[in-house]
């Protein structure tokens, strides 16, 4: 059986073209080709230099970001590929200028040196909460996409598990 | 990163045709090997065809109790539906053992069991490959090898499969369901997964324009009691240097079934047929496992650096089976 299509094969160009993105709640439209990461449209084209830039190949988790409140790497995700989905960076935690507990928990434990990986950390922190997978022996493991090349870990723990035990759960 | 057209479909047969279209179009899922090696100019795509908003992301019990994974479903979402935790604990553990929560959030299914090696000298994009570039050499025999197969090498490619869900699923019997130019077919998994050979660049029998849409799990009640083992140089986030997918029913201390596939150690996953073999309707004990492996790894061909691999594989699938032998035991119903 072989295919047969009604519709003509779809146009693909690899021009810059309008894509319009939802990000921390804001749909904002930016001139971009195909190629271009949505860690790159967030940092170059709109500005939200929150979200980093670490290894950009999908191994060190820096650029750490929500994709429909799912934590994804946006170096490996195509700009493009993001409209129709609600994107958050770490300047969408903060609520009306008040730190996410998350945040705030940070740095009460110390919970980072040169603060590089600490957006990505944050994403996927919250993240962790929300996937119910905060119990103690879990979070180590369920952390280890994030890379702390301080090896802040410990504290990073510390933080997650005061929001987790403040939130009254696991 | 070079130039690329992009193109997003919305139904399968659109996005057939879209890829169909051009000789170097490509399906793009969940990204997470395509995008970082189109990135390191090791793939060159000139069209990606996006086809996440494809139906195919359902995970659907099947009649027999076996399962229908979407070619779409992410690993996260396979690792915690209930007909896989439960009926198939071997595919859950391997999918939770695998990359971090956030490729795991974005990789399918059928991603999984098309990704690249992570062999060095084919990432690079810049040395001998025959993955890569056909005919020019294989860097790694000479080179660096230490993570490398010593199961089903050829002198032309010593690249492991890297995938810890795929060694789950060819012990399982598993059939890759596809829809291409050429309508819909099904081919079971371990034909799926093509030894180098002469063709390293050939590594499963996909058309251009062929998607797999769905990877079907039969029933099979051994499969409640299996486990996936892997060992490896940390605890987390790393390729497997050796793992065991095993499902083991013992009866009165004999094995009455056995499933075993073997990953890290081989160019493909690797079914350990002959010491399945080896076990069936024999005793379930540690020198009965001991000898099976030792008969499973007899025909290995280990370089310098990943010698240790072949006792190690054997001491692991020891410890797996043993595992699961005591687990029989302690259950105390069989």
């Amino acid at each position: 059986m072989a295919i047969h299509v009604g519709s003509p094969p779809l146009e693909g160009t690899s021009k810059a073209r309008t894509v319009a993105l939802t990000v921390n709640g804001e749909g904002v439209e930016l001139r971009i080709e195909p190629r271009v990461s949505l860690l790159d449209a967030l940092r170059e084209h709109l500005g939200l230099t929150g979200t980093k830039k670490g290894c950009d190949q999908g191994t060190c988790g820096a650029c750490t970001v929500w994709s429909d409140g799912r934590r994804v790497l946006s170096c490996l995700t195509l700009a493009v590929a993001g409209e129709g989905h609600e994107i958050t960076t770490v300047e969408g935690l903060q609520d009306g200028g008040e730190l996410h507990p998350m945040q705030a928990a940070f740095i009460a434990h110390d919970a980072f040196q040169c603060g590089y990986c600490t957006p990505g950390q944050l994403m996927s922190a919250v993240a962790l909460l929300e996937e119910g997978r905060a119990a103690d022996d879990e979070i180590a493991e369920w952390m280890s996409g994030n890379i702390c090349r301080c090896a802040a870990y410990p504290n990073i723990r510390d933080a997650i598990r005061e929001v987790r035990d403040a939130a009254g759960g696991e | 990163m070079r130039p690329f057209a992009y193109a997003r479909a919305d139904d399968v047969d659109t996005a057939i045709a879209t890829v169909l279209a051009r000789p170097d179009g490509e399906f793009l899922a969940g990204g997470t090997t395509e995008i970082d090696l189109v990135r390191q100019d090791v793939l060159r795509p000139g069209l990606l065809v996006d086809i996440n908003d494809l139906p195919l992301d359902r995970v659907d019990d099947l009649p027999d109790g076996g399962v229908r994974i979407g070619g779409l479903a992410r690993m996260s979402d396979v690792a915690e539906a209930p007909g896989v935790a439960e009926r198939f604990p071997v595919i859950s553990e391997a999918l939770l053992q695998g990359a971090s929560p956030q490729l795991r959030t974005m990789a399918s299914m059928a991603g999984n069991l098309c990704q690249r090696v992570r062999c060095g000298y084919f990432r690079d994009a810049v040395s001998p490959c025959n993955k890569r570039d056909p005919g020019s050499g294989c860097a790694a025999i000479t080179g660096f090898h230490r993570g490398h197969a010593v199961l089903g090498t050829s002198d032309k490619c010593i690249a492991t499969h890297p995938s810890d869900a795929a060694v789950a699923l060819v012990a399982l019997d598993a059939v890759v369901r596809t829809r291409g130019p050429h309508g819909e077919r099904a081919v079971p998994i371990d034909e799926f997964f093509l030894l180098p050979g002469d063709t390293p660049e050939r590594e499963h029998p996909l058309e251009h324009g062929e998607l797999i849409t769905a990877i079907d799990v039969p029933g099979a009640a051994t499969a409640r009691r299996s486990s996936y083992l892997k060992v490896r140089d940390r605890a987390s986030y790393e390729f497997a240097l050796v793992s065991v997918a095993a499902a083991m029913d013992v009866r009165y201390r004999t094995v009455a079934d056995i499933r075993l596939a073997l990953g890290g150690v081989a160019t493909k996953p690797w079914r350990a047929r002959t010491a399945e073999r080896s076990l069936l309707g024999g005793p379930a004990t540690r020198e009965a496992f001991a000898e099976a492996a030792r008969r499973e790894l007899a025909p290995a061909t280990p370089l310098p650096q990943n010698e240790f691999k072949v006792e190690l594989a054997q001491r692991a699938i020891v410890r797996a089976l043993t595992a699961l032998a005591d687990g029989d035991e302690e259950g105390g119903t069989r």
